[in-house]
């Protein structure tokens, strides 16, 4: 038997869980679907007036966006915990900090990515500034694969609860808030004309720090979830 | 060295009688400092020259925000060292301070609206320190829903210490909110060390009320702590015994 590489292992699970989600596309597209469908009910609730609409556009956005993450954490660990893989993996020689780590890679690219390229179209919508678009794209792009991150922690504990759904977003939501608060506070200072790069670099600073730290707990979570 | 005096710690049973023979010595500390502490500050302690009477909320409000917290980082402590030295107690020490660090949010929560009613004018002002205040509750709701969702009391306690830990980040942000956000709330006046920014009339009954509510989650702390050790040894005979001679000595 050949030992797998590092790289290796993290390229081969990255590419099963996409696999397995291009099998079952609606697991991408009906997070998807719940963003634009979230957002587009703030209009609706709060009145048309463009004003009003730009104002709370990143807020909107944001938090629509903490909530399809939400939606598809579940995929992240669910599925392969009830067939038995996840088992598996955890048994496998490699170090599991390297196969979290690919399984929630994966999941950005499914989840954080489309949502990304998504949210122009919905700041059109709803009137945002437009000095804030890239402001609202980079805190996207840094803020995202926190919530992967972060979120990926909760359900690695509470796989093993049968009814984890509304257990989880209890976990989840609480640690989302700064992500929340810096994005938002970004794209508003960016909508001002100012410099936002503060706000960026505490994003990007919570960003790396969950990625060196985020694995661990997802493993030693799922250790205790798969006892 | 230290792990010879703690060592007969890890045994549950040792530590139930421990924890109960502590806990009657603090309740009566908690007692005495609340009663001197509490008439010091409502009767005696001079009054605010600014905000008159109504201040005087402080001396129940801070010790209880500054417990809240103190108490999520005693939990993460004791997780970490569930986590890291596989103590099953650290575990139930850290289920035992859960709800009595929730409560003490919810107190600091309370009183601090109330005493935002008539200086601010406002029940709730979306500061960053009621926030994280609020998002602490929520942690610590957090941490007691992912323990009760589990049957495995021994798996119960380690993954709540894991969220546990993971929250514990949180704490750093309620510290620096103030300078991040800087908004209404006034900036911390007891915990500059040495050289408070209060005067001490008002300072001394502070502390005291301060070391009575540390007594009092002390002695609360013990209590849960019990109840748990008791919850997860059910079966052991030390605790049947336990039971036996309780309903001996209460049929006579």
């Amino acid at each position: 038997m050949t030992q797998l590489s590092y790289r290796a292992a993290f390229a081969l699970i990255v590419k099963r869980d996409l696999r397995i989600a291009f099998r079952h596309r609606d697991d991408i597209i009906n997070p998807l679907l719940f963003f634009i469908i979230v957002v587009t009910l703030f209009p609706l609730g709060v009145g048309p007036e463009s004003t009003m609409l730009s104002r709370i556009a990143p807020g909107i956005i944001w938090v629509a966006a903490l909530l399809s993450t939400l939606l598809s954490l579940d995929r992240l660990f669910k599925s392969d915990h009830a067939d038995g893989s996840l088992e598996q993996m955890l048994l496998s020689p490699h170090p599991i900090f390297i196969l979290v780590l690919a399984k929630i890679v994966a999941h950005w690219l499914l989840t954080g990515l489309p949502l990304i390229l998504i949210a122009p179209l919905l700041a059109v919508l709803l009137h945002l500034q437009e000095s804030s678009y890239i402001a609202l794209m980079l805190t996207l792009l840094l803020g995202t694969p926190i919530l992967s991150l972060l979120g990926a922690i909760g359900v690695a504990l509470t796989v093993g609860i049968k009814k984890g759904g509304v257990l989880l977003s209890l976990l989840v939501l609480p640690l989302y808030i700064p992500v929340l608060i810096f994005a938002t506070s970004a794209i508003d200072t960016a909508g001002m004309n100012l410099p936002y790069n503060g706000q960026l670099a505490i994003i990007a600073a919570i960003f790396f720090a969950s990625l060196t730290l985020a694995p661990f707990a997802v493993s030693a979570a799922l250790k205790v979830s798969t006892n | 060295m230290m792990w010879k005096w703690l060592h007969p710690y890890a045994n549950p049973e040792t530590s139930y009688h421990f924890a109960g023979k502590i806990l009657p010595w603090c309740a009566r500390l908690a007692f005495a400092f609340l009663t001197i502490g509490i008439t010091w500050a409502l009767l005696f302690a001079p009054a605010d020259y600014q905000q008159g009477d109504t201040f005087r909320i402080f001396y129940i409000h801070v010790p209880a925000a500054m417990l809240s917290m103190g108490i999520y980082l005693g939990m993460a402590i004791a997780a970490l060292s569930g986590l890291v030295w596989q103590l099953k107690l650290a575990d139930a020490s850290a289920a035992a301070m859960a709800p009595i660090g929730a409560t003490f949010t919810f107190i600091a929560l309370i009183t601090g609206s109330a005493w935002g009613k008539p200086m601010w004018g406002t029940w709730w002002i979306w500061d960053a320190r009621l926030t994280s205040e609020l998002i602490l509750l929520f942690l610590y709701l957090g941490v007691m829903a992912l323990h009760n969702a589990f049957d495995d009391k021994a798996l119960a306690g380690k993954a709540a210490g894991i969220l546990a830990l993971v929250g514990v980040i949180n704490l750093p942000i309620i510290k620096y909110s103030v300078e991040w956000w800087n908004t209404l709330h006034q900036g911390a006046t007891v915990s500059k060390l040495g050289q408070p920014s209060m005067t001490a009339d008002m300072f001394w009954p502070f502390l005291v009320c301060f070391i009575g509510f540390a007594f009092l989650v002390t002695a609360l702390i013990c209590l849960r702590f019990r109840t748990e050790i008791l919850n997860r040894n059910s079966m052991r005979p030390w605790v049947r015994e336990l039971v036996t001679t309780e309903v001996k000595t209460h049929a006579v």
